[in-house]
C-alpha cells in the first residue's frame, strides 16, 4: 500500500480496539467479554464501581496481563503479538503514582526517557518542558518520595508523556487527591485532548467523566453495561420533567391551593423549595404565571430539573449511588 | 539487541543511583564480609589466609544476592517492578538490567574488600585477571539466583528465608572451609550443583592454589550457565505473574 494512503487509512481507523475481551483470577471473572473502540483523539471513559474490571482492562491494554481471550489492538498493533510497538505508542498512568521515591523528579523523567528509546539529551530537554507544562519546575531536584500526592499524580502523568505518545491510559487519575490537585489535573487532562491525544479514563467520579469524557462505556462486574456519549446517556433516563420553584410569601394555604395546577401531574415540597413533575413546560409556566398572580406572590427561583448522569448510572446498571463513592479499600 | 542492551544498561544504572550505591547499602554490603571474615581471622589468625578466596566468595554471595532480593521484592510491593513492564522492554531485558545493577555492587564490594585484604595480609594474587572475571561472573550468577529468589515470593522476609535455603548448605559444601574433595562421596553431588563451589575453585586458583574440580575456565562457563537458568527462571515466573 502506497505510504500516503497508508497514513488515510491509518487516520481513519479507531486508535483502539477491543473484542470480546475475557479474564479470570481463578475462579473470579473479572472480564466477561468486553469489547469497545476508541476513536483517534477522543476521551473515553470507562466508568464503573470499585471491582468491575477497569483496572484489569488497563492492565491488559498496557500490555503488563494477559488476556484469557479476545483481542486488543491499538494503532493497529495487537497487544500479544506485538506487545513492544504497542507500549512505544502509549502513555500509562497507572492508579498509584509508582515513580522512583529514591530518584529526583528530572532523573525520573529522565529515565522514563531513555527507556522509550529518546536519547538522553533529547530526554533532558522533554523533562524541563513538562515539569514546566505541569508546574513542577520547582521541584525539580526534589526526590519523587518526598513531593505532596497531588505533584507525585502530576510527575507520574508527567512521565507517562515524556515520547509524546499518540494514546494516554489514565487509571483512576484523581483518586485520592485533595479538590484542587484533582481540579488542576482535571485541567491538564482538558489540554492534553486539545492536543489530539486520544485519552483512555478509568474513574468511579461520575461528575469527572461526565465533565472530561465524548463518549463512556459503563462497566459493571466485568461487562459493558451500554456505552454513549454523556449526554445521550441523560436523555436515555425516563425520569419525568420536573420544574423547582420557590416563591414568597409561602403559606400553607398556597401549598393547597397548588393541587389546582391543572399542568403539574405532582408536586412535593423540598425544604422551601417545591417540585413540580410536569409533562408540557410551555403550558405549566403559562398556569404558574397565572396562579402567582392570582394569588399575588413572587417567583424567588425557578429551575428545570434535568436528569444529571448518576441518574443514568443509577438506572441502568440498578446500582445504589453511594457504591460509586467507595475507594478502593472499603474507605470512603 | 541494542536497544534491550541500552535499556538493561539504564535500569542497572538507575538501581545503583536509586539502591546500592547510596551510604546505608553500601556500609551494609561492606559490614556483612567485614564481620565474616573478622571472625574468622580472630578465630585462627595462622591459617586464615587459605580462607581468604573462600571467604571472598562467600561475602560475595551473600552481600549480592540479599541487595538483589530486597531491591526486587521492594519494587514488587510498591509497583516499581510493573512500571517497568509499561516500557517498551521484554521481561527479559528488565531483569537483565537488576541483575546488572546488583552484580556491579558485589563487585564493587569485593573489590573494595580486596584491596583492604592485600594491605593487611600478605596475600599474592597470581592471577589478576583470572581474579576479576571469576569475580564478575559469580556477581552475575549470584545476582541471578537473588533475582530468581525475590521473583519466587511477595515479601522481603520471605525472599531472605528463600535465600537462605539455598546459600547455607553452600557455606558447609562449596569448598569454603572443608575441600570439596574431602567430602564423602555421597555428598559431592550436592557440591557440584552448587554455583558457589565453582566460584569459590576459580577464585582459589587466581590466588595460586591448585584447582579441586576443574578447569577455572570451565568453572566459568558452568557459572555463566548459572545465571543464565536463573535469569530463564525468573523470566518465567514473572510471566507466569503476568498472566
Amino acid at each position: 500500500m502506497p505510504g500516503r494512503i497508508k497514513d488515510k487509512v491509518l487516520f481513519l481507523m479507531d486508535a483502539v480496539t477491543v473484542k470480546e475481551l475475557r479474564k479470570n483470577y481463578n475462579a473470579f471473572t473479572a472480564l466477561d467479554g468486553i469489547s469497545f473502540s476508541i476513536r483517534r483523539g477522543e476521551v473515553f471513559g470507562l466508568l464503573g464501581p470499585n471491582g468491575a474490571g477497569k483496572t484489569t482492562t488497563i492492565k491488559i491494554l498496557s500490555g503488563i496481563s494477559m488476556p484469557a481471550s479476545g483481542t486488543v489492538k491499538i494503532l493497529g498493533y495487537d497487544i500479544v503479538s506485538n506487545p513492544v510497538m504497542v507500549k512505544q505508542n502509549i502513555g500509562v498512568v497507572p492508579e498509584t503514582s509508582n515513580l522512583y521515591p529514591e530518584l529526583t523528579c528530572t532523573d525520573n523523567l529522565i529515565f522514563a526517557g531513555r527507556l522509550y528509546g529518546i536519547s538522553t539529551e533529547k530526554a533532558k530537554t522533554g523533562a524541563k518542558e513538562l515539569l514546566h507544562i505541569f508546574g513542577l519546575e520547582e521541584k525539580r531536584d526534589v526526590l519523587f518520595g518526598r513531593l505532596s500526592s497531588g505533584m507525585k499524580r502530576r510527575l507520574t502523568v508527567a512521565a507517562s508523556l515524556i515520547h509524546d505518545p499518540p494514546v494516554l491510559f489514565l487509571d483512576e487519575p484523581t483518586t485520592g487527591l485533595d479538590v484542587m490537585s484533582a481540579r488542576a489535573l482535571r485541567e491538564i487532562i482538558q489540554k492534553l485532548k486539545k492536543r489530539g491525544i486520544t485519552i483512555l479514563l478509568t474513574t468511579h467520579y461520575i461528575e469527572e467523566a461526565d465533565r472530561l469524557c465524548d463518549r463512556i462505556a459503563i462497566i459493571v462486574k466485568g461487562k459493558i453495561v451500554t456505552i454513549d456519549t454523556p449526554d445521550a446517556l441523560k436523555k436515555s433516563v425516563s425520569i419525568e420533567k420536573a420544574v423547582d420553584v420557590k416563591i414568597s410569601p409561602y403559606s400553607p394555604f398556597i401549598e393547597k391551593e397548588f393541587s389546582k395546577i391543572t399542568t403539574a401531574m405532582n408536586y412535593e415540597k423540598r425544604e422551601d423549595i417545591f417540585r413540580f413533575f410536569i409533562d408540557d413546560l410551555d403550558a405549566f409556566l403559562s398556569e404558574l404565571s397565572a396562579f402567582i398572580k392570582k394569588h399575588n406572590l413572587n417567583i424567588e427561583s425557578l429551575n428545570t430539573v434535568s436528569p444529571s448522569l448518576e441518574d443514568a448510572f443509577v438506572e441502568i446498571t440498578g446500582l445504589r449511588r453511594e457504591i460509586m463513592i467507595q475507594e478502593k479499600g472499603g474507605g470512603k | 539487541m541494542k536497544g534491550a542492551l541500552r535499556s538493561a544498561f539504564f535500569i542497572a544504572l538507575k538501581d545503583m543511583k536509586a539502591y546500592y550505591f547510596k551510604p546505608p547499602n553500601i556500609s551494609w554490603g561492606m559490614l556483612f564480609p567485614l564481620v565474616f571474615i573478622l571472625a574468622f581471622y580472630l578465630r585462627s589468625p595462622i591459617a586464615f589466609a587459605h580462607l581468604i578466596p573462600g571467604l571472598l566468595s562467600l561475602s560475595l554471595l551473600f552481600s549480592t544476592t540479599s541487595m538483589e532480593a530486597i531491591v526486587i521484592t521492594f519494587e514488587r510491593m510498591t509497583g516499581a517492578l510493573e512500571r517497568l513492564m509499561l516500557y517498551p522492554v521484554s521481561v527479559t531485558t528488565i531483569l537483565a538490567g537488576k541483575i546488572s545493577g546488583g552484580a556491579c555492587f558485589g563487585i564493587t564490594v569485593t573489590i573494595v574488600f580486596l584491596l583492604g585484604l592485600i594491605i593487611l595480609f600478605p596475600l599474592h594474587l597470581e592471577k589478576p585477571l583470572l581474579f576479576l572475571m571469576s569475580v564478575v561472573i559469580s556477581s552475575f550468577t549470584f545476582s541471578a539466583l537473588g533475582a530468581f529468589v525475590s521473583v519466587s515470593v511477595k515479601q522481603v522476609f520471605e525472599a531472605q528465608t528463600l535465600a537462605n535455603l539455598f546459600r547455607f548448605p553452600m557455606i558447609f559444601l562449596s569448598g569454603v572451609f572443608i575441600p570439596v574433595s574431602s567430602l564423602p562421596s555421597i555428598i559431592k553431588p550436592i557440591a557440584y550443583i552448587m554455583p558457589l563451589t565453582y566460584s569459590i575453585d576459580s577464585i582459589k586458583v587466581s590466588f595460586g592454589y591448585a584447582p579441586q574440580i576443574m578447569h577455572p575456565l570451565l568453572s566459568l562457563i558452568i557459572l555463566v550457565v548459572f545465571a543464565f537458568v536463573f535469569l530463564g527462571l525468573s523470566v518465567n515466573i514473572l510471566k507466569g505473574r503476568m498472566s
